[in-house]
């Protein structure tokens, strides 16, 4: 096992613990330090990958922007209510065959692209400058579709002004 | 130092040498840096600030670690302890991080990341965590304000800093640090001068990042007592202190680095040696000014009333003699160490002038109300740096398509984006003049 697939293991076992501790926390302020934490697995992860952009990306924005805002609203919650209300619906024989349907989902993925449950991590040589790459896609073949995705962006924006707009 | 240990083990080495260096030295730079606000403030104030502890109080730095350190650790009894634990680390930790992209020299950068101007504004924003759940797990309300307006305050500025950067950005046409640098070194010109609005527009998005006055109303003392900072003390407390001033000359590394020529020396495409050597006059300039600091010390140190106080000034125009010493020794050594020793030396003036800027608006500008900062913020920074990026593509887009000279077509747009200003302020005011409030 190489340093690649060391690390590799670590962050996939942050990113699942952390996961399933902010599920069980039930101080949501800790669930969300754990979520944060996940997040940042997760684009360690993608930084081992050689994904240097989608790294970054996943910091600046899920890290450093939504997490942000989350926090920010749950710190206003008053967490002693929340400690004392029931915090899960009783609801185990759907949500056994949910993760029993996506365990094998991920089985049949996984078994269709490798041969060995666990595959050989192939860190690829140095990639074209990923930023540079990004932005190739994005404003050349998938030009259509990221304007789009804009302007759906924008008119939620504008969407959350008009309803929280106070009238004068 | 290439041929003392093989280029792979030296790949390794040398950056975990300069984050030792780094880690090692920040905090002193951290306390000194008190010490000259401190002293601005005085001189501003015309008072004389700190003189007892060491000459011209040389030591205080020094004497407020050591009392800090030795203070009493009080954790409130209803405080989220893990969370109140943590919260002060994160805060130091990225501060510290953000250094790991930054480039001191051509030579002291600890790692030239493809994506390091990114990898410094998310890790250095990364430090709001720090004090959104310092101030929540303290348990108070002063604390809990305090994070809440810093959360919202960071939120706001990060996006006309950034959009203020990026103008920047498309002038140099790449994410590395170094690159953006270089690019300024071939284009012959620091990028302050193409966008200065930009620049303009990044500083004042950087003070309310950072929460300097008349931006810190996260720590407001009139209202907040300390704001998210008000139940710590002691050693946490400090850590909070130095990742303050650590972000501060992070963000000033950056604007250096995007809009001031990094570590070049002004004037660094032009090469005109001295007659009769090689050296040219403005790579001498650095040691010569040095040398002045030096005998300037020398000149006081008998005038001290102690004799201790005698013993630390003439030590310090000692240290001043040694520092000119190695700068004047590298004008004769190859141009690698010429480069990599004043480029460190251009890198600090230029980030303490920056830093020097900050202290300044602290003691002129008086603090702002926050629905006057988020106005600022939304209704006229964003709107400002959204037309100068535009203004500055389309001057790119320009000189690329009709040839001519960039600057020019910059000046065209730094005067549109003015007029914009000008319209954005004289609307906003004309709004603001008519409180609306609730119910009414």
């Amino acid at each position: 096992m190489g340093l690649n697939s060391i690390l590799f293991y670590f962050f996939a076992a942050l990113a699942v613990g952390s996961a399933i501790l902010m599920v069980t926390r039930r101080n949501v302020v800790h669930g969300a330090v754990y979520l944060i934490t996940t997040l940042l697995a997760t684009a360690g992860v993608f930084l081992l990958r050689q994904a240097e952009f989608l790294f970054i990306t996943q910091v600046i924005l899920y890290v450093g922007g939504i997490m942000v805002l989350f926090v920010f609203v749950i710190m206003l919650v008053n967490l002693d209510v929340s400690l004392l209300q029931y915090q899960f619906n009783r609801q185990r024989f759907v949500a056994g065959v949910l993760a029993l349907a996506l365990a094998a989902q991920l089985f049949i993925v996984i078994k269709m692209g490798k041969t060995s449950l666990f595959p050989q991590a192939r860190v690829p040589e140095v990639l074209p400058k990923n930023t540079e790459a990004v932005a190739d896609a994005l404003f050349g073949r998938f030009m259509l579709p990221f304007e789009i995705a804009s302007i759906l962006l924008l008119v939620a924006m504008i969407g959350a002004v008009v309803m929280a707009k106070r009238r004068v | 130092m290439s041929h003392l240990l093989p280029p792979s083990i030296l790949r390794l080495v040398l950056p975990v040498f300069y984050a030792v260096v780094i880690v090692a030295v920040l905090p002193l730079l951290a306390g000194y840096i008190v010490l000259v606000e401190r002293k601005v403030m005085a001189d501003m104030q015309a008072r004389l600030g700190p003189m007892r502890v060491g000459p011209h109080g040389l030591l205080q730095p020094i004497a407020d670690a050591v009392k800090l350190l030795l203070k009493e650790d009080i954790i409130p009894d209803k405080a989220d302890r893990l969370l109140f634990w943590l919260a002060p680390l994160v805060s130091v930790t990225m501060a510290l991080l953000a250094y790991a992209a930054l480039p001191i020299g051509p030579a002291f950068q600890i790692a030239d990341l493809n994506i390091g101007l990114l990898f410094i504004l998310a890790v250095s924003s990364l430090g709001i965590y720090g004090i959104v759940l310092g101030g929540w797990a303290s348990n108070s309300h002063y604390s809990l304000l305090g994070a809440l307006r810093s959360a919202a305050q960071l939120v706001s500025y990060e996006t006309a800093a950034g959009l203020g950067l990026i103008s920047a950005l498309l002038l140099a046409g790449s994410l590395s640090m170094k690159d953006i640098v270089i690019a300024q070194y071939d284009q012959g010109i620091w990028f302050i001068f193409y966008v200065p609005i930009g620049f303009f527009i990044y500083m004042v998005g950087s003070i309310a990042e950072t929460n300097r006055a008349p931006f810190d109303l996260p720590e407001a003392e009139s209202e907040l007592v300390a704001g998210y900072m008000t139940e710590y003390s002691g050693f946490r407390w400090s850590l909070y202190f130095l990742a303050e001033y650590a972000n501060m000359i992070i963000v000033a590394g950056i604007a250096t680095t995007l809009f001031l020529g990094g570590w070049l020396r002004p004037f660094a495409s032009s090469h005109t040696a001295l007659p009769g050597t090689s050296i040219e006059l403005l790579d001498a300039l650095p040691s010569l000014l040095v040398l002045g600091v030096a005998l300037y010390c020398f000149y006081l140190a008998p005038k001290q009333p102690v004799k201790i106080q005698k013993m630390v000034m003439a030590m310090a125009g000692g240290l001043c003699l040694i520092i000119a010493g190695v700068l004047a020794g590298a004008l004769f050594a190859s141009p690698a160490v010429l480069q990599g020793i004043h480029g460190a030396f251009w890198f600090l003036a230029k980030v303490f002038t920056y830093i020097y800027f900050f202290l300044w608006f602290r003691f002129t500008f008086p603090r702002y109300r926050f629905d006057q900062l988020m106005r600022l913020g939304w209704r006229f920074l964003i709107p400002l740096a959204l037309v100068n990026l535009i203004a500055t593509a389309t001057a790119l887009l320009a000189t690329r398509e009709w040839g001519g000279s960039l600057l020019l077509y910059t000046l065209l747009a730094d005067a549109v984006t003015l007029a914009v200003a000008i319209f954005l302020a004289k609307n906003d005011e004309v709004d603001s003049a008519v409180p609306v409030m609730d119910g009414e």
